[in-house]
């Protein structure tokens, strides 16, 4: 049994002593970056200052330790998501988006034809959708879009007939306007069923919740450092070995060959396909320490605590502001993560963020990058405040102070 | 510090809960230009009646944060019945501004103090520089105003 201690885990992060305007910082924006905790600011220090070389390279010691360094990743991540074979299996991208455009680019290009289907949903994230409209427009396949429900949950009536003929569903596992949880386990046994592949983008879902990809029988898993309380500018691609053996390369170049000559070039084998060039290597030890700090406060633990804070705030937020605010996501707990997206009566979302501003209360205007979604309930913007690990409610009793204030000043 | 009330002064609140020249105009006759911030998703239309080198009419329509929608409200009130050369003359004096902290212009000269007492509500816009990222809000409809006159044949 871990321990789980969210006053620990915020001393733990050095940002949360700032203050700004003159008070405690209220850190409510972890659904786009979550704050890194020192252990992680220190394994990449370390490297700097003890292990600078490049990998897979020299023969000098701290050329190999870098290389160790930079492949114990691959473990940590693995075993992070119960990934069978993480030497095969896990791919360092620079993000969750540059995984996507590479899955696109390489899995895509090779398998998709005129004459096939790939499956979305409204929810997604412009990086689960703007690189399958660039590869449409390039092979011409169909691209289908499951809806959303009024209730915020994806609209499963017609899944069926959405998968058939399909060759990928490719879901978010959490929505990062919404908060919503989407049922993938079942989602991808049913897109198996119907002959389709399935992608997961948890950049969302895997600082929050569990992860484990043999359980939930996934093909593809993409998701970024920086929201696991690791540090910006490395992301994941796993995919499952036999598929990833199969998928040509996306970026060439250095790292990524076998062999080069003035007539042309063979691959590598394997996840070094796709790591062409220097690759990310302090940030790769800054992943594994964030690898390691989440373990040890339990995935699970967080995942209660997160949702306890969220149970509260909306709770708080609904009997305190009543029609005043409304929460464009689930209102219950059920399947839903700390992601709390706010329509405040007759305030924009940027004026919301800037009266909280004054307040220290970090929280997110804007379309989320999830403009189809923001169409689908006929919003421009609307102001998010998402959980992390370190959130306790005095949090949300700022965020309520500060937007009674903000609710008075344009009332 | 810089507060809020720098910001958000009562002039500003007041434009925005009742907008100046709110709505919108046949075109043609008038012209229509849009105005479209891709960041925040905010849009403006304005509408512009040109007669004999005035500018008669002026209606706003559009979505935004209370910036934008105060900016262009108060802008409108601020151009409408004006020749165009006084217009250009508000237009240099609001942008002017909207820049004034940085220093220094881009030719290294030192920029001119500006009379805010000539500004009339216009003046109230002056908190907005110290929230830099709110200066593409405020400026919105007034680079729209712009592209619309330079739209107008000579
Ligand atoms: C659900 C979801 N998908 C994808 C992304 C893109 O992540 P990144 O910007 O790290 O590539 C985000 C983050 O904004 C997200 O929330």
């Amino acid at each position: 049994m871990t321990s789980f201690d969210a006053r620990r885990v915020r001393a733990d992060v050095p940002l949360l002593r700032r203050k700004i305007n003159g008070r405690p910082i209220t850190y409510l924006d972890s659904g786009s970056s979550a704050l890194t905790p020192r252990s992680v600011i220190e394994a990449m220090s370390r490297y700097y200052e003890l292990r600078h070389a490049n990998v897979h390279r020299g023969v000098y010691v701290t050329a190999e330790e870098a290389t160790a360094t930079y492949e114990g990743a691959r473990e940590a991540v693995g075993r992070f998501i119960n990934a069978p074979h993480p030497n095969d299996e896990i791919v360092f991208t620079k993000n969750t988006t540059e995984a996507f455009n590479l899955l696109a680019r390489s899995w895509g290009a090779k398998n998709l034809t005129k004459s096939d289907a790939v499956v979305l949903s409204v929810m997604e994230h412009h990086a689960n959708i703007v690189p399958w409209f660039q590869l449409r427009d390039e092979i011409g396949f169909e691209i289908r879009f499951l809806d959303v429900t009024d209730d915020f949950r994806l609209d499963l009536s017609n899944i069926d007939e959405a998968l058939r003929g399909a060759k990928l569903l490719s879901l978010s596992s959490m929505s990062n306007v919404l908060g919503t949880i989407n049922p993938i386990k079942e989602l991808a046994a049913k897109a198996h069923q119907a002959g389709a592949l399935v992608a997961v983008d948890a950049a969302q879902s895997v600082a929050h919740t569990p992860s484990d990809v043999t359980d939930l029988d996934v093909d593809f898993f993409c998701f970024s450092a920086h929201k696991m309380l690791g540090p910006t500018g490395i992301g994941v691609l796993y995919a499952r070995r036999e598929l990833l053996a199969d998928m040509p390369p996306f970026l060439g170049g250095g790292g990524m060959i076998a062999d080069v000559s003035t007539r042309g070039f063979t691959p590598a084998k394997g996840v070094a396909r796709f790591e062409a060039g220097t690759p990310p290597i302090a940030e790769a030890a800054g992943l594994t320490a964030a690898v390691r700090y989440l373990e040890q406060l339990g995935m699970a633990n967080v995942e209660n605590h997160e949702r306890e804070l969220t149970a509260d705030a909306l709770q708080r937020i609904e009997s305190h502001f009543g029609d005043q605010i409304r929460v464009i996501g689930p209102h219950n707990v059920d399947r839903r993560g700390g992601v709390i997206s706010l329509d405040v009566e007759g305030v924009h979302p940027h004026d919301v963020a800037q009266v909280l501003d004054q307040f220290g209360v970090c929280v997110r205007p804007g379309h989320h990058c999830a403009k189809p979604l923001m169409k689908r309930f006929n919003l421009a913007a609307t102001a998010r405040a998402s959980f992390g690990p370190y959130s306790m409610t005095q949090d949300t009793d700022t965020l309520l102070e500060a937007l009674q204030r903000a609710v008075e000043l344009f009332g | 510090m810089s507060n809020l009330e720098d910001l958000y002064r009562e002039i500003i609140l007041d434009h925005y809960r009742s907008p100046r020249n709110r709505g919108e105009l046949e075109s043609p006759p008038a012209l229509r230009v849009e105005g479209f911030n891709p960041l925040c998703g905010d849009e403006i239309v304005v509408y512009l009646d040109v007669t004999n080198g005035t500018l008669s009419n002026i209606k706003i329509a559009g979505t935004g944060c209370s910036i934008s929608q105060s900016s262009a409200s108060l802008m409108s009130a601020a151009v409408k019945g004006k020749t165009l050369e006084e217009v250009h003359k508000i237009i240099s004096r609001f942008k002017q501004l909207m820049t004034i902290t940085e220093g220094t212009l881009e030719d290294g000269s030192e920029p001119e103090p500006i009379d805010l007492a000539s500004m009339g509500e216009l003046a109230a816009l002056a908190g907005v520089v110290k929230f830099p990222v709110r200066i593409k809000c405020a400026t919105l409809s007034w680079n729209t105003l712009v592209q619309g006159l330079d739209e107008i044949p000579a």
